[in-house]
């Protein structure tokens, strides 16, 4: 049937790779035509969903390219996830007089990356794809190139995600030297009965330059900076798919690689998930820039994700891809509904911008709202459900002080959420605001609906989905 | 008659349909619309009441356990489960009850964001009788926790100067709380292999474990009950909340506290229940007399009230642990009668705010001269409060000691003390409001009841005494679920 045997596993990444190169040759020839692009990227990203979601399960190359259920489950996700993004930003560039074409393609690039870290079966698909995607991510900061302050950020971000890949390299030639193999596999049967110790180390330097990718503490140091400087809409963007697919690759590493190793491993993931929920708490507190607030509430949120994780077992690994799920909803929402609110043309960042936005934009206002309760976990939107997933895998794990520790630290972290809302909700308006992009308050709305009541309903195919997903990462 | 548990819960939620409709086709400052949205939810909440009165009417009293029972399966395992047993159906009533004379007490005195204000109020309904019918321990914690939102939002909006920093401290004192039960409410769903109360009910945990459990439990139910020393969240929010968020949290969300420690501390943790006894013991007796005392030196009259319902809180507590019949059946009695009470007091609290704007007892003076209805009624609620006989307040104090001084003699000696204190400080402030002759002038043009308060507090006056002096109508109605309860935890630590 096709042409190199096993090359029907990659079809979703051939799909986006063809595609992101014919719409460069495409935008760079007809420039003016750079809205069309977008949606032609976005329809390239819905056919790799949909391959994605039909094609038969398989390995490739040597088994550096797996493609399962849980491949499957994130690819859907991420590819959706970043063809939201997509009109968000082109109307947000337009806006502000920012013409590119380039914008729709690096997303799609970067799709591409963050599919072949959710299917990377061995150390070299998974440092091609972290690079790959980090690569475009660190270009989409800096698209807003005429701001100073994108500038930075993508500078900011280039520097230290250089360094983490630098620890993610060494890491992978410590396990390859120790372990003798690169693919995931035969690592494991390398572990098996005790890893070595040149192994374990090298495991640490790979969990730390992932968590990097992932804004865990004590690697978030970038995430407020960039999260502040970067265009909204492009943090809208890798704030839900990457972190999604960083996660996945952790599930893959861990499970597929180092099974063997669980309690090793776990300690260090439950630190460092209860060192971000409380960094994200509290440094939480004292920002005043909407941005920065909810870069350290994503901090606190990879936070729990990592505690699913750390329960070692595929309950654990369902609770984190239910987690991430609905997170991605819920950040990819509240970012839309920024990227939509302006006032004479100035974006509204700050917390006191909002003064009053409830009688301004309702709809937009109790998105917002519901996003806002969603991370803080409160029913019934769908951050409760997560958190449910979380600590329930936590306690079967055996992690019950860890959870409880962990809902402690969403109480303090419920401060700044309802702050906000406060300031939505109960004080006085500061002037009328822009009639906001209609794409923008499209996205921002129905994802807020999303978070409840349609949360309800979608619970029902979601958690049998992740389920089967959970069981492909090699952990039980 | 199945559904109809589903179809009380959630007949709120067609009121708030309804006005959302309104909303998107009229103007939000429309008197005409206002108006509409108003009748909207009057309408709605006497048909909530009208549901819960049918099921009362056809619910079974002679059977123990749970009626009109539902359940359909859910996704990971949980189920959407309801029913009520006899401790339950009385508090949905109470809810329904109490929900229509908010809408009523509302209609003047909010004249902002209207529309807002009546959705949140439907909302509150459902989630409130959600919390009694829920049989499913995740359903339930839903209906527990989404609670917050609209009441934060009651107080935010709709509060008085301090509004933020009350609104704030009322959510983040009861999330602490919450927190803490979902996480043992996890665990026993892990341990017990089922989210079923009434399976958790009967199932065994290990005794070590309980200690555990109940510390979660009683975390979150006595912030929410409240009990000393977590109570400092209540007056707070009590004196910054309108006067229908008042009534609704004195005498609905402070009976959930109670509720909770019927349903699960005391069934599901017995051992654990019978280890802290004592600690419950002592804390209502403090709760009982510190509070009395605070309570005495108040200068708000919303904050005195507020401060007696902590104390009154407090018999509650000790009743509900007390471990047999009186004592439960006194404690249930006392947090009906308490959820009428209380309420009408604060409604009492309202009718003279709404038309001076202050809440300060020294304002006030001679109102008897001027108001003698309103003195009148205002007279009944004092005596319930205390405790007269002949009131509802009566049958529950004198029940929840009783079942205390067997349980605990000292408990129920020093108890008895909050009677009298109870007497001091509502006598006293009723002395100083009514009595007398007016001395301040802006007093001087101060009007009487009108029709609307009347049709008020008319029901809560026939509650009050109707519950004062034909005590079987409540009883008829718990006696065989609490005699099953009471039976269950005495065979459970072998008494």
């Amino acid at each position: 049937m096709s042409l190199i045997p096993g090359l029907a596993v990659a079809y979703p990444e051939l799909i986006l790779a063809i595609g992101a190169l014919a719409l460069l040759v495409w935008g760079a020839f007809a420039p003016k035509t750079y809205i069309l692009v977008g949606w032609a990227a976005v329809a390239v990203l819905i056919g790799a969903a949909v391959m994605a979601a039909t094609q038969p399960f398989g390995r490739a190359f040597a088994g550096g390219l797996v493609f399962d259920a849980g491949a499957a489950f994130a690819k859907v996700a991420i590819y959706v996830a970043s063809a939201i993004c997509i009109p968000l930003g082109q109307r947000w560039f337009q806006r502000r007089g920012v013409i590119n074409f380039e914008f729709p393609i690096l997303i799609l690039i970067a799709a591409l990356g963050m599919g072949m870290m959710a299917s990377s079966g061995d150390l070299i698909s998974l440092y091609v794809g972290v690079e790959l995607h980090s690569l475009a991510l660190y270009v989409l900061a800096a698209m807003h190139r005429d701001n100073a302050r994108a500038s930075e950020a993508g500078l900011k971000y280039f520097v230290l995600g250089a360094l983490s890949s630098g620890l993610l390299l060494y890491g992978a030639s410590l396990i390859y030297g120790f372990a003798g193999s690169v693919v995931f596999s035969d690592i494991a049967v390398a572990v098996k009965g005790g890893a070595h110790v040149g192994v374990l180390f090298g495991l640490i330097f790979l969990i730390c330059g992932l968590a990097f990718k992932v804004s865990a503490a004590p690697f978030h140091m970038w995430t407020p900076d960039v999260y502040e400087g970067a265009p909204t809409p492009v943090v809208a963007f890798f704030a839900a798919a990457p972190k999604l697919a960083a996660m996945v690759l952790f599930a893959r590493v861990l499970g597929q690689g180092f099974a063997g190793a669980v309690p090793q491993w776990q300690q260090v993931l439950v630190t460092i998930g209860l060192i971000s929920i409380a960094v994200g708490a509290f440094a939480g507190l004292a920002q005043k820039n909407l941005k920065r607030l909810w870069a350290y509430s994503s901090i606190a949120n990879i936070g729990y994700a990592l505690l699913g994780l750390a329960s070692g077992d595929a309950q654990g690994v369902q609770a984190m891809l239910m987690f991430m799920i609905l997170y991605m909803v819920d950040v990819t929402g509240f970012f839309a509904c920024l990227a939509a609110l302006s006032r004479q043309g100035r974006s509204m960042e700050t917390i006191d911008d909002m003064a009053g936005l409830i009688k301004e934009q309702p709809g937009i206002a109790l998105a917002m709202t519901a996003f806002s309760l969603s991370a803080l976990g409160l029913p019934p939107f769908s951050g409760f459900w997560a958190k449910f997933y979380v600590f329930k895998a936590a306690i079967h794990a055996g992690l019950a002080p860890a959870a409880v520790a962990g809902l402690v630290g969403s109480v303090v972290a419920a401060f700044y959420y309802l702050r906000l809302i406060k300031v939505m909700w109960f004080d006085a308006g500061v002037g009328a605001t822009d009639k906001p992009p209609f794409e923008a308050r499209f996205i921002g709305v129905a994802l807020g609906l999303f978070t409840f009541p349609v949360v309800w309903v979608a619970l029902h195919w979601l958690d049998p989905l992740a389920a089967t997903a959970a069981h492909a990462f090699g952990l039980v | 008659m199945t559904g109809i548990l589903s179809l009380t819960t959630f007949a709120p939620i067609l009121g708030v349909a309804a006005i959302l409709i309104l909303r998107f086709f009229g103007r939000t400052d429309d008197p005409k619309t206002v108006g509409a949205a108003k009748w909207i939810a009057l309408v709605t909440t006497l048909a909530t009441f009208a549901l819960s009165v049918l099921m009362l009417l056809r619910f079974d009293p002679n059977l123990p356990g749970f009626q009109f029972m539902e359940d359909a399966p859910w996704f990971a395992g949980l189920h959407y489960r309801m029913g009520v047993d006899g401790i339950s159906v009385l508090f949905v009533v109470l809810t329904t009850f109490l929900m229509p004379i908010c809408i009523l007490a509302s209609w003047k005195s909010i004249t902002t964001r209207v529309l807002e204000y009546m959705i949140c109020f439907l909302v509150l309904e459902t989630l409130m009788i959600g919390v009694f019918t829920a049989l499913d321990i995740i359903l339930f914690y839903v209906f527990f926790e989404f609670g917050l939102i609209p009441m934060f939002l009651i107080i935010g909006i709709w509060g008085g100067a301090r509004r933020v920093y009350a609104a704030f401290k009322f959510f983040l004192y009861t999330l602490l709380g919450s927190v803490l039960m979902l996480a043992a409410i996890l665990a026993m769903i892990q341990i017990a292999g089922t989210s079923s109360i009434p399976a958790l009910m009967v199932y065994k945990f290990d005794p070590g474990l309980q200690t555990w459990l109940w510390l979660a439990f009683f975390a979150s139910f006595a912030v929410k009950m409240p009990m000393w020393p977590v109570h400092t969240w209540l007056p707070d929010a009590h004196v910054e909340a309108p006067t229908a968020g008042s009534v609704i949290l004195a005498g609905v969300l402070l009976k959930m506290g109670g509720y909770g420690f019927l349903r699960f501390s005391l069934p599901m943790f017995p051992h654990a229940s019978l280890q802290f006894t004592p600690l419950i013991f002592a804390l209502s007796v403090i709760a009982v007399i510190y509070t009395s005392l605070v309570a005495f030196r108040q200068t708000d009259i919303k904050k005195l009230i507020a401060y007696s319902s902590v104390a009154h809180m407090g018999l509650v507590t000790m009743g509900i642990f007390s471990g047999n019949v009186q004592g439960e059946e006194g404690a249930i009695y006392q947090m009906l009668s308490h959820g009428v009470i209380s309420g009408a007091l604060f409604l009492c609290v309202g009718v003279i705010y709404d038309r001076m704007h202050t809440r300060e007892i020294a304002f006030y003076g001679g109102l008897v001269n001027r108001m003698p209805w309103y003195a009148a009624v205002f007279m009944l609620f004092t005596m319930g409060n205390v405790g007269l006989p002949g009131t509802s307040g009566f049958v529950g104090e004198i029940l929840s000691v009783t079942g205390t001084y067997s349980a605990s003699t000292w408990t129920a000696i020093l108890a008895t003390t909050g009677v009298i204190l109870s007497a001091v400080y509502m006598l006293t402030v009723y002395r100083r409001v009514v009595f007398g002759e007016i001395t301040n002038q802006k007093l001087a043009a101060i009007t009487d009841l009108d029709w609307r308060e009347v049709v008020i507090f008319a029901p809560l006056m026939v509650a009050t005494l109707v519950m004062g002096v034909v005590p079987s109508t409540v009883f008829n109605v718990t006696q065989a679920s609490v005699d099953h309860l009471t039976a269950a935890y005495r065979a459970a630590i072998g008494g």
